[in-house]
């Protein structure tokens, strides 16, 4: 019969509006929130979603995994005073990677000596340029430049951001990247170890000789 | 044709001893032809030798040398390796080397590519004019010679970056300095631009004349370069008697940015995430293809493990490829967004592992020469198991039902016909078109490159090279895609997941290698040239989307305006591929 194929489609589609019906009605029955909620925007992106599919943004926002990146951004440690301990040292590894070399470095020159200082005087990076392939972040030696979550940087005016703008604290990075910051400190903590230990024996091999 | 000699590697030389000799530089292969004897040696390479598919045609500025090469690389289509052979002339402007389109038609819009980029003229092209730069541009931006507007240096890394990085901004320098040139006598307001008049004096020449059996006026129609059909800003002008297309010319190069120019100036691994941005619905597959003829130079393995989660990623990705395929075909037919929505919702859960496993949805960055950056977590593997066992096989069995008996859509789709197989591989067709139209020619099989050689899987071929054919055979391939994954999946060893170790420079030896994967839109290929330094001193890109762009007009004549957009909708073209 012609015509059976079209209302055969039809039947799809009225499952697929239906569903979105039904699941709000079941959700409500178990008291849960599929709205405005993690677990509801969780289950309406997984393999498990029927009916409706979109997130209604801003008021929702999608999760993030934890490899997630946007623009880089700089990682500094709150020493007990207050200060900030930058970790950067200005090694230019980041500049060179970049492949739309949007990375400038100003490395910081000791007054007296004129020999570099491992700090960086100004870092720039031209945000409208970055293109977010996360090269910086995955060869620093030094754990010093990550990658954001925040991906809310739209403004009117251009975004090149300086050494204040970018420096952000070494919590800030475990908060939206807890697996990498533990695994990256368990790391660095068993390097200075060995560093320690290699030291240690230095000292004691060197009364003996 | 008559039967292939050999599979192997054919001896040229000893065939033709008089004007072809073996490449003996280290690191390259093939044969040096003659220019005076091509023709006769290709006609014999493509008669005798049945190599019958010519894939790419391009050229490299030996500057240093004085020297100009216009290099063709030919396969067959029955499977097995394939044959270099070059030609060398001395660089001049422009240099003249004769065309093979009338020996492979697909040389067409590549040799157009090549008289554009590199100046290379070739004697007897049926329509050589400028094909990605504009009719009226100054110069050939692939010769070694030729510097962009904001010319900073040679290569990367820029010197102004470290240690003394003050920032500025590009265009406060002054572009207009010995980087830009004009005609002599040049007057911008009198200036008129010649590519239209050559673009209509072309279309004339091809257009078919008195054959629509109407006795009615010819009249050209642009298409483009903003329509919603075009999936991007392509423009075609079409000559029509009544609602035949007698004629037609795409015109393209509006999201040209110079790729390959982009790709001499970055070091080796600085050129992957801008593979990201050719075809980008797949950039998987993209990674894959370059870093796989990057590690062919480099000689190195790639980790086991490593191996498998690239089949994984690749094959997800040409299942997306596909889904979205099939959505915007709806949208082309005027089915507008409910069935692409459909498709998009599948796309999404695909990209939300993508995102997962290398931080971004679309521009991965995720391949690495003799691996990959990241392990796939373990709830990761467990969501792609989820979804290649339960979610895409059901949602493709929904959209088969959904669409597949539709009378409506039937109509519009069965008995249009697209190409045949001869035709098909005389434009050098490849992909899901080349298998509608009968002829099994896929890469994971026909020149198996990584480790596709240890799946079980059928190479999706339909015989009608119809609309109808060339629609369903992607629902086949997505489901033999889902076999791959659940094989790759099972087989997976743990290890490490890169055979090197992490570095930011490499080392790549002189020589040249062409490494070709098959893409969701058929064969992607990357030829790079290497001297030692840290960036490569040739490389170009073989997209798919532009060589099966070479049959549009072949495949439109005589047809009805009406499917032209259906028609353009089965070649699966992204202009960030096509325009480069």
């Amino acid at each position: 019969m012609y015509g059976k194929g079209i209302l055969k489609s039809l039947k799809v589609t009225w499952d697929r509006f239906w569903a979105t019906y039904t699941d709000d009605i079941s959700w409500w029955l178990q008291g849960k929130k599929r709205y405005n909620s993690a677990e509801g925007i969780a289950h309406r992106s997984s393999k498990d979603a029927k009916g409706i599919f979109t997130v209604q943004y801003p008021e929702e926002q999608l999760l993030v995994p934890e490899e997630m990146r946007y623009v880089p951004f700089l990682v500094y440690d709150e020493v007990a005073n207050g200060e900030k301990e930058v970790r950067c040292t200005s090694c230019g590894i980041c500049a060179k990677v970049c492949p739309p070399q949007c990375i400038w470095i100003v490395r910081t020159n000791d007054p007296v000596t004129n020999r570099p200082v491992p700090v960086p005087t100004d870092f720039y990076i031209d945000m409208d340029i970055c293109m977010n392939c996360g090269f910086c972040a995955e060869y620093c030696p030094f754990d010093a430049i990550k990658m954001d979550h925040d991906f809310d940087i739209a403004s009117y005016e251009r975004n090149v951001y300086n050494l204040e703008k970018l420096l952000k604290p070494a919590s800030y990075y475990a908060s939206i990247r807890p697996l990498n910051a533990a695994q990256e400190d368990e790391a660095r903590r068993v390097k200075e170890a060995a560093k320690a230990a290699k030291a240690d024996a230095a000292a004691a091999a060197a009364p003996a000789a | 044709m008559t039967a292939p000699a050999s599979t192997q590697t054919v001896d040229l030389a000893a065939r033709f001893p008089e004007s072809v000799t073996a490449d003996t530089r280290p690191g390259f292969a093939g044969f040096i032809v003659k220019k005076e004897n091509l023709l006769e040696v290709a006609t014999a390479i493509r008669d005798e030798f049945g190599y019958d598919l010519l894939t790419a045609v391009t050229g490299v500025d030996y500057l240093a040398e004085n020297k100009m090469e216009v290099v063709y690389h030919a396969y067959k289509t029955t499977g097995g390796p394939g044959l270099i052979f070059r030609v060398q002339v001395e660089r001049a402007d422009p240099v003249e080397v004769p065309s093979v389109t009338g020996i492979w038609l697909g040389a067409e819009y590549q040799e157009r590519e090549a008289w554009d980029l590199m100046g290379i003229k070739f004697s007897g092209h049926p329509d050589l004019r400028r094909i990605l730069m504009w009719e009226g541009f100054e110069g050939h931006p692939l010769r070694k010679d030729w510097k962009e507007a904001f010319f900073e240096e040679e290569v990367k890394p820029f010197k102004s970056r470290w240690p003394d990085g003050q920032h500025t901004y590009a265009e406060f320098k002054n572009p207009f300095r010995d980087n830009l040139s004009f005609p002599e006598n040049f007057d911008p307001e009198k200036y008129e631009p010649e590519n239209e008049k050559d673009l209509y004096a072309s279309l004339e020449n091809h257009t078919l004349k008195g054959e629509g059996g109407l006795k009615t006026d010819q009249i050209v129609v642009n298409m483009g370069p903003h329509h919603p059909s075009t999936h991007g800003v392509l423009r075609v002008a079409v000559t029509l008697e009544g609602e035949t297309i007698m004629g037609l010319k795409p015109v393209m190069g509006y999201l040209h940015r110079n790729h390959d120019k982009i790709g001499e100036r970055n070091t080796y691994l600085q050129i992957i995430p801008y593979t990201d941005r050719l075809d980008y619905f797949n950039s998987m597959s993209n990674n894959f293809g370059y870093c796989t003829t990057v590690e062919k130079l480099m000689k190195i393995p790639v980790a086991e493990r490593a191996e498998y989660i690239r089949v994984i990623m690749a094959e997800l990705s040409r299942i997306q490829n596909h889904l979205i395929f099939i959505g915007m075909l709806m949208n082309d037919l005027g089915t507008m967004y409910t069935p692409s929505l459909y498709a998009f919702e599948e796309r999404e859960l695909i990209l939300d592992i993508f995102e997962a496993v290398s931080g971004a949805r679309m521009m991965c960055n995720y391949f690495r020469f003799g691996g990959v950056v990241r392990d796939i977590p373990d709830d990761v593997l467990q969501k792609i198991k989820d979804l290649v066992v339960e979610r895409i096989p059901a949602k493709t069995d929904e959209m088969e039902r959904f669409l597949n008996d539709n009378e409506v859509l039937m109509g519009r789709l069965k008995g249009i016909h697209v190409i045949n197989a001869e035709d098909a591989i005389k434009y050098s067709v490849t992909g899901p078109v080349l298998r509608a139209a009968g002829i099994p020619y896929d890469l994971r099989r026909a020149d198996p490159y990584s480790i596709y050689d240890r799946f079980d899987f059928d190479v999706a071929v339909r015989y009608n090279g119809d609309l109808l054919d060339n629609y369903l055979i992607r629902f086949d391939e997505i489901r033999q895609s889902l076999r791959i994954v659940e094989q790759a999946l099972k087989g997976m060893p743990q290890g490490p997941i890169n055979s090197q170790k992490p570095a930011y420079q490499v080392r790549v030896p002189a020589g040249e290698a062409y490494g070709r994967i098959e893409s969701p839109k058929g064969e992607l290929a990357f030829y790079i040239v290497s001297n030692g330094k840290p960036n490569p001193y040739r490389y170009h890109v073989r997209p798919a989307s532009f060589v099966n762009m070479t049959a549009i007009e072949h495949i439109c004549r005589g047809s009805k305006i009406q499917d032209f957009v259906a028609l353009l909708a089965m070649l699966d073209i992204v202009m960030g591929e096509l325009d480069r």
